[in-house]
């Protein structure tokens, strides 16, 4: 696996992690020639090698039919994963929560993520500016545009062009047409003055290039592509880059460390165990490039002490760990009467919702500062564990087409007719929105605590405050809003103040950012606008560590923009000799 | 993975080794191990990882219900879902088959099942004096009408009514997600396509126009 002789004694660039950002960097730096280690933490991936592939199974292939009990997202999501990894704990303070999400394995989280490749718009990047809390970014929209049109070339989204200030246009493929509950969703955000647009989902719909194939429509990128037709980094971006020859891919390298010089305080390599053999290593480099995931970055930083660096590499100033955000998240689905008794037809359609909502509203004129997104679910999917389950809350309630109302619950011959009259007749709301970064809520280095391999494991401090609930409340308003108008009849019960209006726990939505946030002033951040730590030259953050602020939008799309912009400043840097 | 943690931590204790220290207990764990007859080599399922092979290989080889348990289970599954004209029943789709793998993977199903099943055999002799699977057609229906309908089924037949429901679920998750299922339900995706949106004559007929 690790074959020295074909190794040059010194990297130009070690990237560790190879989901979106390690995998742009990886991708942009082998093209410009840098000799470049990949290390990536899990095994290898390749979602067209039939060892891997998932996609176009059926329920019976899974003998719990796809629940999730040993993945979180079900036996066909390609997350090798999840919520818990054996080995590798992470802690809690203060009776606090903060669930998250690991990925282990070539691509890491790109292979099952939702494809929403939303741009951040003008305001995203000056929040401060706008209502005063949180900060700016050192950067803005004008600076990340031109790099969203080369990701948006590169790797293919798309949408419509929609004029809408705050949610840039890109350049986009065609969107696939609406199902029908969402031309019912589009009438019923017209009638309740809602915004409905397609939505912006990096799935081919038309070839870019012959590397890749379009999109047939069996929607289920979450378990990664096998024609390459969505955006998953292991595909799109890592195998490429392997193909170029300068990239020496390392699966099951779990970093340990930064190494740094004692007299100049920079970066010389990293330290890992494999995961297999648990073997020790060293990798020389002259660039170092944090991939890893918001949280795995601030840990390796935190992990990296030395006499220069006595916090932690990075983080002279203090702020490594802090301002960790997740999107906020709330949810509630509908059963849709006059959809009972639908003709069947196919309607798999792409991975995820063909159209969306956008953040419409002016925060001035509500209790909460900061937008959400809704995004969409529903239709004739492929059943799977828990097909039918609760149908004797409904049954009962809806007469059948000759006008007779049945008793709910029930078996035999008239229930399996319930299941077919019920089927494919409910829409699901969920709303993903925009928390305020808040210095309070952090990751930081458990005093007490190893994983298996020995390192010291992050602990979690994280709370909501009134400006997320009252946004989660105003989510379950907008979800009873849209099923009225839909002529739906809402599921379930709204939540109310006892549970912080349902919102998701801390870390549920997968978007956290902004652990090893940049800025202009080395006191208060620990990247400069270029992702490169003000405290190391050679040190980069490319994954969502570096966010300022994570907006009302998905991460990704500005993750891939970020790093591949940090990347042309390392080629640069290193033209320039002063890398 | 906590819950598999205790699994592992279960299989140490049943074998006695809970109270030694844990070096001699794998030395002794190697040594039983080495004892055991052969095992058939592991086969890892396309999309799987080997952790998930092995656990899965596990709970094939382990027994949860008893065969008469499964039997009143096969007889359940098809008063909950039988044959119609459209489709065969429960046990042609291997509903009691998937209940029993289930309950190994999802062991929050183990008491609630169990239990259930015992309330109806307890039930059954109350009035027949025999166990359900026992029973006549007719007699078996009877009791299965007062824990069918859980908004008017009398407050003494409450557990009866949940465990039903929970019957009537497990009963659906394993035959809907078999061929039999989906072809009854009309799931007609899962398959290379190319998408144009709904049908014309389904937007004609709910006041849409494509766009």
């Amino acid at each position: 696996m690790f074959q020295i002789k074909e190794q040059p004694a010194v990297f130009d660039v070690c990237i560790i992690g190879s989901g979106a950002g390690g995998g742009m960097a990886a991708y942009q730096l082998a093209k410009a020639g840098a000799k470049v280690a990949l290390l990536e933490a899990g095994g290898y991936f390749d979602p067209a090698d039939p060892k891997y592939i998932t996609q176009l199974k059926w329920p019976w292939e899974s003998p719990r039919r796809g629940a999730s009990t040993t993945r979180p997202f079900g036996d066909f999501d390609a997350a090798w994963g999840g919520w818990e990894l054996e080995g590798e704990p992470y802690t809690h303070k203060n009776g606090t929560k903060f669930d998250w999400f690991r990925s282990r394995m070539l691509g890491g989280r790109t292979n099952h993520w939702g494809r929403i490749s939303l741009r951040f718009g003008p305001n995203d990047f000056k929040r401060h500016s706008i209502d005063g809390l949180g900060d700016d970014w050192p950067i803005g929209y004008d600076d990340v545009k031109p790099y969203y049109d080369q990701v948006d070339k590169l790797i293919g989204v798309f949408g419509t062009v929609e004029n809408i200030h705050n949610e840039p246009d890109g350049i986009f493929l065609p969107p696939p047409p609406p199902r029908l509950h969402e031309h019912f969703l589009k009438k019923a955000g017209k009638a309740a003055n809602i915004p409905v647009i397609p939505s912006r989902l990096s799935i081919l719909t038309k070839p870019i290039n012959d590397q890749r194939g379009v999109c047939f429509y069996c929607s289920q990128c979450g378990r990664s592509c096998q024609a390459y037709a969505d955006f998953s980094s292991s595909s799109v971006l890592v195998i490429p880059a392997v193909k170029t020859g300068n990239v020496t891919l390392i699966n099951n390298a779990m970093a340990r460390e930064i190494l740094t010089d004692p007299n100049s305080g920079l970066a010389t390599g990293v330290s890992y165990v494999d995961r297999e053999k648990l073997t020790e290593h060293t990798i020389k480099a002259k660039v170092v490039v944090l991939a890893a995931s918001a949280g795995e970055s601030a840990r390796l930083l935190l992990n990296s002490k030395s006499s220069r660096h006595e916090g932690g590499l990075a983080n002279s100033s203090g702020v490594v760990g802090k301002y960790l955000h997740d999107s906020t998240g709330a949810s509630r689905s509908a059963f849709l009467p006059h959809l009972m008794d639908r003709k069947r037809y196919n309607e798999d359609g792409v991975g995820g919702m063909h159209v969306y909502t956008p953040w419409w509203l002016d925060n001035k004129k509500l209790d909460f500062p900061r937008g959400y997104h809704i995004e969409y679910g529903g239709g004739m999917g492929m059943p799977s564990y828990g097909f039918g389950s609760g149908i004797e809350g409904l049954n009962g309630k809806y007469p059948t087409a000759n006008g007779t109302t049945k008793q709910a619950g029930g078996y035999g011959a008239s229930l399996k007719e319930d299941y077919r009259r019920f089927y494919g007749a409910y829409v699901g709301m969920a709303g993903r929105g925009e928390a305020v970064p808040n210095v309070n809520n952090y990751c930081e280095i458990d005093p007490n605590v190893v994983d298996k391999y020995g390192i010291p494991v992050l602990r979690f401090n994280y709370n909501w405050t009134d400006y997320e609930i009252k946004q989660a409340k105003h989510m379950h308003e907008t979800f009873e809003e849209m099923i009225h108008a839909l002529g739906g009849v809402a599921l379930g019960t709204k939540p109310g103040a006892d549970t912080n209006y349902g919102i998701a726990a801390p870390g549920r939505i997968i978007h956290e950012v902004g652990t090893v946030r940049m800025g202009d002033d080395k006191k208060s951040s620990a990247l400069n606008k270029f992702s490169q730590a003000h405290d190391a030259k050679n040190v980069y953050v490319v994954d969502g560590g570096s966010f300022v602020s994570q907006a009302d939008k998905n991460p990704t799309w500005t993750i891939l923009a970020l790093s591949w912009r940090a990347s042309d400043h390392i080629i640069e840097q290193i033209k320039q000799k002063n890398l | 993975m906590k819950r598999r943690d205790s699994l592992k931590a279960l299989t140490l204790s049943s074998l006695g080794f809970a109270a030694m220290n844990p070096q001699e207990a794998l030395a002794e764990a190697r040594e039983i191990e080495s004892q055991l007859p052969p095992e058939t080599p592991l086969k890892i399922p396309g999309g799987r990882q080997k952790e998930e092979a092995i656990r899965d290989a596990k709970l094939m080889k382990e027994k949860f219900f008893t065969v008469s348990e499964l039997a009143t289970i096969k007889v359940l599954a098809d008063i909950i879902i039988p044959a119609d004209s459209k489709s065969g029943s429960a046990s042609d789709a291997g509903v009691p088959a998937f209940i029993e793998f289930i309950v190994k993977d999802m062991p929050q199903h183990q008491i609630p099942m169990r239990g259930g099943l015992k309330w109806l055999d307890r039930e059954s002799s109350k009035r027949f004096q025999k166990t359900f699977t026992l029973l006549t057609p007719a007699q078996r229906i009877q009791i299965v009408d007062d824990i069918a309908y859980p908004e008017n089924a009398k407050p003494i037949f409450s557990q009866g009514v949940a465990f039903f429901n929970l019957m009537r679920n497990l009963t659906a998750s394993g035959f809907y997600t078999t061929r039999i299922g989906i072809d009854d339900i009309g799931y007609v995706g899962n398959t290379p396509n190319m998408w144009a949106g709904p049908p014309e004559e389904v937007l004609k007929q709910y006041g849409f126009t494509k766009d």
